[in-house]
Parts: C-alpha cells; sequence; structure tokens
C-alpha cells in the first residue's frame, strides 16, 4: 500500500512522500451501492506535477476530486494528499488543497474584494500575503472589486474563484472543469495560468471533457463510467494506440462517411475535425488500397485517404470502443 | 446554395450606450448548417434571441423564414426549433410524454404525434425507455432526445446553442450525424460551440468577436485566409485582441 509506506516513511525518517496524491482503489457508490460513481480507481500523482482528469459529465471525475478533497467519504479504498489520509486527517487536507468546483460557489451577495478577504480570513491569511500568486489574474477584475460576485461575467467569476482557491497558497490546486462552457481563447489563458502556478511548485489536478487540452498535461488519466480506461503521459498514451488509424477527405463528407461504412472491412469511421478518421478491422493486408478501390468504383468524387497518427481523442474513442 | 432562410441586414442592438451586437449582416441558406462561434461576451447569444422573436433590435433588419423580426415573431416561433444544454426537456416526464408535450405545444395533432413520436423513439432505438422518466437516461440520450423533439414540427431553421457540451467523443459525433441528417432534409441548422473541431463540421462558419462578425466563409477558406491548421487557429488568432471578458 502506497498510502501506509508513505507515512511510515514519514514518520521514520521525517522525509516527504514522493507522491502528493495517492488513490488506491477508491469507490463510490450512489442508489444505495447501484450506481458507482467512482469505481476502484488507482492513480498518483506527483509533487508538482500537472495532472489531467479527462471524460465527459459523469464520469466520476467531479466525485473523486471531492473525495480528494475531503468533502464526500469514499464507502471503499484509500486516499490521501500530501500524505494525510483523506478520511482520518480530513482538516489538515482542506489547510494544504485549493478546490475550484466547477459550479460557480462562492458568495454571490459579497462583492469581489469581499470574498476574496473572505476566504483569506478563513485561512488565517491576508489577500497581500500570497499575492504574486493571483496577481495576473485578480488586476484583471480589481476594477471592479466594489462589484457583487453575483454580477460578474462568467470570465470575471471565474478569474475570482481561482483567485479565492489561490489565496492560501495552497501546495495542492484542485479544478474540476475549469474550461468547460469557456471560449477557446479563455481557454488558451487559463491554461497559461496553470503552467505559471506549476512553475510555482504547486500540484495540479484538472479535469476537463475537452481532449485537445489532455497535451498540456504531465500526465492524464482517460476516465468513464467511474474507470479509469488509461493513465500515463500524453505522448505514451498515443503510442499506446492500438492498430492502425486513417484519414480520409473529400469534397462530400457525409456522402463519405457513409460510403467508408458501408466497406465491409472498415471496423469504424468517425467524423473528426475537417477529416473523417478510420480503422480497418485487418491491419496486416492492404486494406486502404482495396478501400480506395471500393470508394473508386462506388462514388464519383476524389477522395484522399492516408495513414495518421492518433491523438488523444482516437485513443479515448478507441478505448470506449473496446 | 438554396433559398436564403436567415437575412439579417447591420442587425443591432443596444443596452444603454453598449452595443451587445454591433451593425451585422449575414445571409444563411436552406439546408445549411452554418456554425455561429464567437467569444464569451461576443453577441451570439444577443444574435439568436432576436432571431428567434424574443428579443427586438434596435436597429436593422432580419427575416427569418421570410418573416420579420419586429412584427412576425409569432409566425417566426413556430417555423423555428430551438435547443440548448441548459434547457431541453422535463426530467420528471417521460421520454413519451415530452415527445407529446412539445409536439402538442408546436400544434401538432394527436395523429401527427403519434406517427412522429414513434418514429422518433424508433430512429433514437429508445423503444425500451420510451415510459422511462428523462432523468434516468444518460446524458447523450437526452440531448439527441432532445434534438429531435426540436425538429418535430419541421421547421424550416433549429437553432443548436451548445448541444454536445460535456458529452463524451463518441456521443458528440453520434449527435453532429442527427444534424447532417437534418441538413439532409433540408433543415436549416444554426450552431454555436466552443468545441473548435465541431467549426470543422460546418458548411460555413461566422466568427464573432466584440459585437461584429470578423469572418465569414467555410472553415477551409478561413484556415488559408488566416494561414492557420486548424479553426482552433483560426479563432484564436481572430479572437486574441478582444475587448470583452465574460458572458
Amino acid at each position: 500500500m502506497m498510502v501506509s509506506l508513505n507515512l511510515e516513511c514519514m514518520e521514520r525518517s521525517g522525509c516527504k512522500p514522493m507522491h502528493q496524491v495517492t488513490s488506491e482503489g477508491i469507490t463510490k457508490t450512489y442508489d444505495k451501492g447501484k450506481s458507482f460513481a467512482v469505481d476502484k480507481v488507482t492513480f498518483e500523482v506527483d509533487k508538482g506535477e500537472l495532472f489531467g482528469l479527462i471524460g465527459p459529465d459523469g464520469a466520476g471525475k467531479t466525485s473523486l476530486f471531492r473525495i480528494l478533497t475531503t468533502l464526500l467519504l469514499p464507502d471503499e479504498g484509500k486516499a490521501a494528499v500530501n500524505g494525510y489520509d483523506v478520511v482520518t486527517d480530513y482538516k489538515k487536507i482542506r489547510n494544504v488543497v485549493g478546490y475550484m468546483p466547477g459550479r460557480f460557489s462562492l458568495y454571490p451577495d459579497l462583492t469581489v474584494e469581499e470574498n476574496l478577504n473572505f476566504f483569506a480570513s478563513v485561512f488565517g491569511t491576508t489577500a497581500q500575503e500570497n499575492y504574486h500568486l493571483i496577481k495576473d489574474m485578480y488586476s484583471q477584475i480589481e476594477p471592479f472589486k466594489k462589484r457583487k460576485a453575483g454580477n460578474l461575467s462568467g470570465g470575471m467569476k471565474q478569474k475570482l474563484a481561482l483567485s479565492c482557491a489561490l489565496v492560501h497558497r495552497p501546495n495542492t490546486l484542485f479544478l474540476d472543469e475549469p474550461t468547460t462552457g469557456i471560449d477557446a481563447v479563455s481557454r488558451a489563458e487559463l491554461w497559461e495560468m496553470l503552467t505559471k502556478l506549476k512553475a510555482e511548485g504547486i500540484t495540479i489536478l484538472v479535469s476537463t471533457p475537452y481532449m485537445d487540452e489532455a497535451n498540456l498535461c504531465d500526465r492524464i488519466a482517460l476516465i468513464q463510467r467511474g474507470r479509469i480506461l488509461s493513465i500515463d503521459t500524453p505522448s505514451s498514451v498515443t503510442r499506446k494506440y492500438k492498430g492502425k488509424l486513417y484519414a480520409a477527405k473529400s469534397q462530400s463528407m457525409y456522402r463519405l462517411l457513409e460510403e467508408i461504412r458501408k466497406y465491409d472491412q472498415t471496423q469504424d469511421c468517425y467524423a473528426f475535425g475537417d477529416s473523417l478518421h478510420f480503422t480497418l478491422k485487418d491491419d496486416s493486408g492492404n486494406g486502404i488500397e482495396s478501400l480506395s478501390d471500393f470508394l473508386t468504383a462506388s462514388t464519383h468524387f476524389s477522395f484522399d485517404l492516408r495513414e495518421i497518427e492518433p491523438t488523444i481523442e482516437d485513443c479515448f474513442i478507441g478505448l470506449l470502443r473496446e | 446554395m438554396g433559398a436564403v432562410v436567415i437575412s439579417t441586414n447591420q442587425l443591432t442592438k443596444k443596452f444603454g450606450d453598449f452595443a451587445a451586437v454591433d451593425s451585422v449582416s449575414f445571409d444563411v441558406y436552406q439546408g445549411e448548417i452554418f456554425g455561429f462561434v464567437g467569444a464569451n461576451g461576443a453577441g451570439k447569444t444577443t444574435v439568436i434571441r432576436m432571431l428567434c422573436g424574443l428579443l427586438l433590435p434596435s436597429s436593422g433588419t432580419a427575416s427569418i423564414a421570410g418573416f420579420d423580426i419586429y412584427s412576425q415573431t409569432e409566425e417566426i416561433k413556430k417555423s423555428i426549433g430551438y435547443m440548448s444544454q441548459k434547457f431541453s426537456l422535463y426530467e420528471d416526464l417521460t421520454v413519451k410524454e415530452n415527445i407529446r408535450f412539445f409536439a402538442g405545444i408546436y400544434g401538432l395533432s394527436d395523429k401527427e404525434i403519434r406517427e412522429k413520436g414513434d418514429g422518433l423513439v424508433f430512429e433514437l432505438g429508445l423503444q425500451e425507455s420510451a415510459k422511462k422518466k428523462v432523468k434516468e437516461l444518460p446524458l447523450g440520450w437526452k440531448q439527441r432526445l432532445s434534438f429531435s423533439i426540436a425538429i418535430i414540427h419541421s421547421p424550416q431553421v433549429v437553432f443548436l446553442d451548445e448541444p454536445t457540451s460535456g458529452v463524451d467523443p463518441i456521443v458528440r459525433r453520434q449527435f453532429w450525424e442527427l444534424i447532417y441528417a437534418a441538413s439532409e432534409r433540408g433543415i436549416t441548422v444554426f450552431v454555436t460551440t466552443h468545441y473548435m473541431d465541431e467549426a470543422e463540421y460546418c458548411g460555413r462558419v461566422s466568427i464573432m468577436v466584440d459585437g461584429k462578425i470578423r469572418a465569414l466563409d467555410t472553415p477551409s477558406n478561413l484556415k488559408t485566409r488566416f494561414s492557420g491548421n486548424t479553426m482552433g487557429d483560426v479563432f484564436r488568432s481572430l479572437a486574441r485582441g478582444a475587448a470583452r471578458v465574460g458572458d
């Protein structure tokens, strides 16, 4: 057991645990045990790591974050943050973690400034003490510091929420879907911010349904229906993709999709950005040439077929199909 | 291209001195999948609310399905469908009850409701779940059901406001296949999304920044013009300088 080993190690020699977060067989059920929100989830996050939990709504990301931030008790398993057990040492954990829930959870009737000062005082600190951590974000909302938080725009609410989660300088930061419903430019800004916080030595766990954000993490866990499908660095996840992946393009994408699906050796074919991605039942033969012949015989438009490197999203789709 | 189904000319909406939508002009054609993207706060929702007859413009003109957005808002509401992730179905009603309810509101006859309802349940493979409450369905099924209900009255245009937020990548694609099928049937699809790969699935994409349409073209033309490999690159290069922050 990783957890107890770390604790023993700390007690004996006073050394720091190498893992900042550990989860060992964590399980959480709802509806009297009928539905598994989190199902035997095991992983570790290293100190200073930027770790992504990638999966759609209902995958169990929020339940897992709530367990790790001591807001929800697991049914089974053990988990620790900063070497503290999530069940027995919950008070200690609350002092060292920052948590930004997916839903806006600040006080809407307090002003921007009041919210920040409130969270600082709860942790026995002041907004000034760790101002360098939040300066980049907070300076953007400071002109509105007398405005009630409930009246801020979505983007500003998020900047305030992250400022409040950082005000006590946590060593571990949990961000639950910080980029959901946020436009592509603001998403890019948030990720730049996370990179800076990582450079400050803060361990970050971030969940997202956007697969393209996976590449910005040191390591990722792909999660679906409470289970981890794969856990590795983004490049290793894509390297482990089984079989070959091909892309197809033509002037009439919807017709091409229908045609490729008609081909009897096609395993899977789906739209992917400006092209189609597909896999074949057997990669060993000259499948792509045969498909090309098939398409030439049955269609009257030009097309382009080629083998490509899979993205994280292709890997996720592949794992879901298994 | 088909007939013009949506046409706006210098459409503007001001709230006080603030021009949420600033002189926007564009046409959308029948059966087109028209992507409507922009940063939070760019004015997308305000445009959609005006086109749906829910909000009067400050100036400019627009027509949808041949109806004027100032004077014929009731006719417009009968000619369009609308779906968003936030408002979709009644969770405590069953699949069948939701179909009956919305089809009834759209004025379909009992016979049409029965026929179209059965067809819809069959197409979505929901036969076994027809009597289940909507809240018991997985999110992806809810979204597909919600879309099918939004077009049950065969509207000329369907507005989809971030329809695929949060669903898994397979479900997201299944949803887009419903969109393609609707477009093949001649329904014009007006869709907003934050997934830039989905912008690639649209026939044409309009990119809104600070209340104005900064670019409108096919994805491939936009990528050429703004030297981007993906629609994400195009969007970021246009929206990065946006003055407005947030929703």
